[in-house]
C-alpha cells in the first residue's frame, strides 16, 4: 500500500517537522506506513528516533496534497484537539501541525500514538473490551459533557452550519430521489426542535472514532467536523442505527443504553437531556447518512475512484431508507 | 435430462461462491475484506435477476395504488407537504416498498417483524427434472 518513493520524501520532511517540534535534531523516522487511503484525509503511523534511541510511536494525519481546499480545516482541528485536552476530554496529544503546504505538501497535524482499538465489531465482540463495554455508554456521556463545555474561543475557525438546509442541498444534489429519505425531512421539518445555546460539538462522535481500551475510553478521534451548534446533535448522532453495527438493541453505539448515556451526560454538565431531541438527531442522523452513502458512492460512478467498496456502499441508502421508516414508526429506539 | 448450460443467475452464483469458498480464505486483511464485498455483490446480483422483475412490478403497482408514476413523483410531493394529510398511508407504502427492495442487498438488515415482505428466492432443487429455475444454494 505505500508507494516506496513519496513515502521516503514524505519520512525527510517529517523528520524536518518532529526534530523542531520536540527539540530533538537527532530525530530519525522509522517505519513510516499508511493506515488509511480515504479520499478525505490521510493517515500515517511512523516512530521517531531520538538520540540515545528513545522511541515514540506517532500518527500523521495529512490532506490529500494537490487538492484544492477551501477554508483552513485543519488549524481549527488541531486547536480543537489542544481545546479538547484542556477541557478533560481523552485526546492524543497533538505534537505539531501545518496550515499550508510548506511543511509536508498538504496542511498536517503529527500527534502521539494512542494503543487501542477503534474497529467496532471488535469493541462489540470480541473478550478483551467485555468489561469496559458496559461502562462505555456513561463514558460517552461524561465525554461528550466536557466537550460540550469547550469554549468556543478556543477553536479557530469555527462554523455555525444551518444542518437542515445543508441536509437538502446534499440531497438535491442527487439525481436519484428518495420518498423514504423525504418522509424522514419532512418529519424533521414539521418536528423542529428550538434549539438552545450552541455549543462546540465534535459532529463525528461515534462507536468507529473511539479509541477504546480494556480499560476505559483512551482518545476521541477524527475532530474534523467540529463546529458549532445543538449539543443535543452529538448524542443523537452516536445513538443513531447506522452506528450500532448490527447491534440495533443497544442504541448507544451498539454497546449501551439511553439511561447510561444521559446519566454520564447530566452528572458532568448538571444540564437535563431531552429525548425527543436525541431522537431528532437521530433520525437526523440516518437521512444524513444516507445522504453521506450517496455521496461515497458517487466517487466510483464519477469515475474518480475505481472501488468495489464505494460502488458497494452506495446500496447501503436502501438500509437507512429502512432505517428512517422504522423511526417514523417509533421503532427506531 | 440433465442440465448443461448455466443461467445469468447460476453463473453469478458460481462467481459468488467462489469469492467466498476460495478467495476469501485465501487471502487476508483489506484484500480478504474487499472479496466479502464482492461477494456480497454478486449475491445481490444474482437476486436481482431473480427476484427483480417481480419487485419492480410490486413497486410500481403500489405506487400507482397511491396514485404515482414512480419514486420522483412521490418524493416530489412528499416533499411539497401535499401528502401532509395522508403520510400514514404514505408511510405503508414505502415501507413495502423499501423492505422488499432492501430484502435485493442485504436481507439480514430488515427487522424480524418485516422480514415477511421480503420476496424470496425459490429453493434449488438440481436434481429436479426440467428444472430450469436459477436458485440460491448457499
Amino acid at each position: 500500500m505505500v508507494a516506496t518513493a513519496p513515502s521516503e520524501q514524505l519520512a525527510e520532511q517529517l523528520r524536518a517537522v518532529v526534530a523542531e517540534a520536540c527539540s530533538e535534531p537527532e530525530t530519525e523516522v522509522r517505519n513510516l506506513r499508511r493506515l488509511t487511503g480515504g479520499a478525505s484525509r490521510e493517515t500515517w503511523a511512523f516512530d521517531a528516533v531520538f538520540a540515545g534511541d528513545a522511541e515514540r510511536p506517532l500518527i500523521l494525519r495529512r490532506d490529500p496534497p494537490k487538492v484544492a481546499r477551501a477554508g483552513d480545516a485543519m488549524r481549527r482541528e488541531a486547536t480543537a484537539i489542544e481545546a479538547a485536552a484542556r477541557a478533560g476530554v481523552p485526546v492524543p496529544k497533538l505534537i505539531a501541525h501545518g496550515s499550508d503546504d510548506a511543511a509536508l505538501d498538504a496542511p498536517f497535524i503529527v500527534m502521539d500514538f494512542v494503543e487501542g482499538e477503534t474497529v467496532p465489531r471488535r469493541i462489540l465482540r470480541d473478550e478483551t473490551y467485555a468489561d469496559v463495554r458496559p461502562r462505555l455508554a456513561e463514558r460517552c456521556g461524561e465525554i461528550l459533557a466536557q466537550v460540550h463545555a469547550i469554549d468556543p474561543g478556543e477553536v479557530e475557525g469555527l462554523e455555525t452550519p444551518d444542518s437542515l438546509g445543508q441536509l437538502r442541498g446534499a440531497l438535491d444534489f442527487f439525481e436519484e430521489s428518495s420518498p423514504a429519505l423525504e418522509l424522514g425531512m419532512r418529519w424533521l421539518e414539521q418536528n423542529r426542535p428550538d434549539i438552545g445555546a450552541a455549543r462546540v460539538v465534535h459532529g463525528d462522535f461515534r462507536n468507529g472514532n473511539l479509541l477504546v481500551g480494556p480499560d476505559d475510553i483512551r482518545a476521541v478521534l477524527d475532530w474534523e467536523l467540529v463546529r458549532l451548534g445543538d449539543p443535543m446533535e452529538d448524542l443523537g448522532y452516536l445513538c443513531a442505527r447506522c452506528w450500532r453495527f448490527g447491534v440495533v438493541e443497544r442504541p448507544v453505539g451498539g454497546f449501551g443504553d439511553y439511561a447510561d448515556l444521559f446519566r454520564g451526560y447530566e452528572k458532568v454538565s448538571g444540564q437535563r437531556v431531552d429525548p425527543e431531541l436525541v431522537r431528532w438527531w437521530e433520525l437526523f442522523s440516518s437521512v444524513w447518512w444516507g445522504v453521506g452513502c450517496m455521496v461515497q458512492a458517487s466517487q466510483h460512478l464519477s469515475g474518480n475512484v475505481h472501488s468495489i467498496e464505494l460502488a458497494a456502499i452506495g446500496r447501503r441508502v436502501w438500509e437507512q431508507e429502512y432505517d428512517v421508516l422504522l423511526y417514523l414508526d417509533g421503532r427506531g429506539g | 435430462m440433465a442440465r448443461g448450460v448455466p443461467s445469468t443467475a447460476e453463473l453469478v452464483d458460481a462467481l459468488g461462491t467462489f469469492l467466498e469458498q476460495d478467495v476469501m480464505p485465501g487471502t487476508e486483511g483489506r484484500l480478504s475484506f474487499m472479496a466479502r464485498v464482492a461477494a456480497n455483490v454478486a449475491a445481490t446480483v444474482e437476486r436481482e435477476i431473480v427476484l427483480g422483475p417481480a419487485q419492480a412490478r410490486g413497486h410500481a403497482d403500489r405506487l400507482a395504488a397511491l396514485g404515482f408514476r414512480d419514486d420522483d413523483e412521490l418524493a416530489q410531493a412528499i416533499r411539497a407537504g401535499e401528502l401532509d394529510d395522508r403520510l400514514e398511508e404514505v408511510v405503508e407504502v414505502t415501507r413495502r416498498n423499501v423492505v422488499e427492495r432492501l430484502g435485493l442487498w442485504n436481507p439480514r438488515y430488515v427487522e424480524p417483524e418485516d422480514a415477511g415482505l421480503i420476496l424470496q428466492m425459490p429453493a434449488r432443487d438440481p436434481g429436479a427434472p426440467e428444472s430450469n429455475t436459477p436458485g440460491k444454494g448457499r
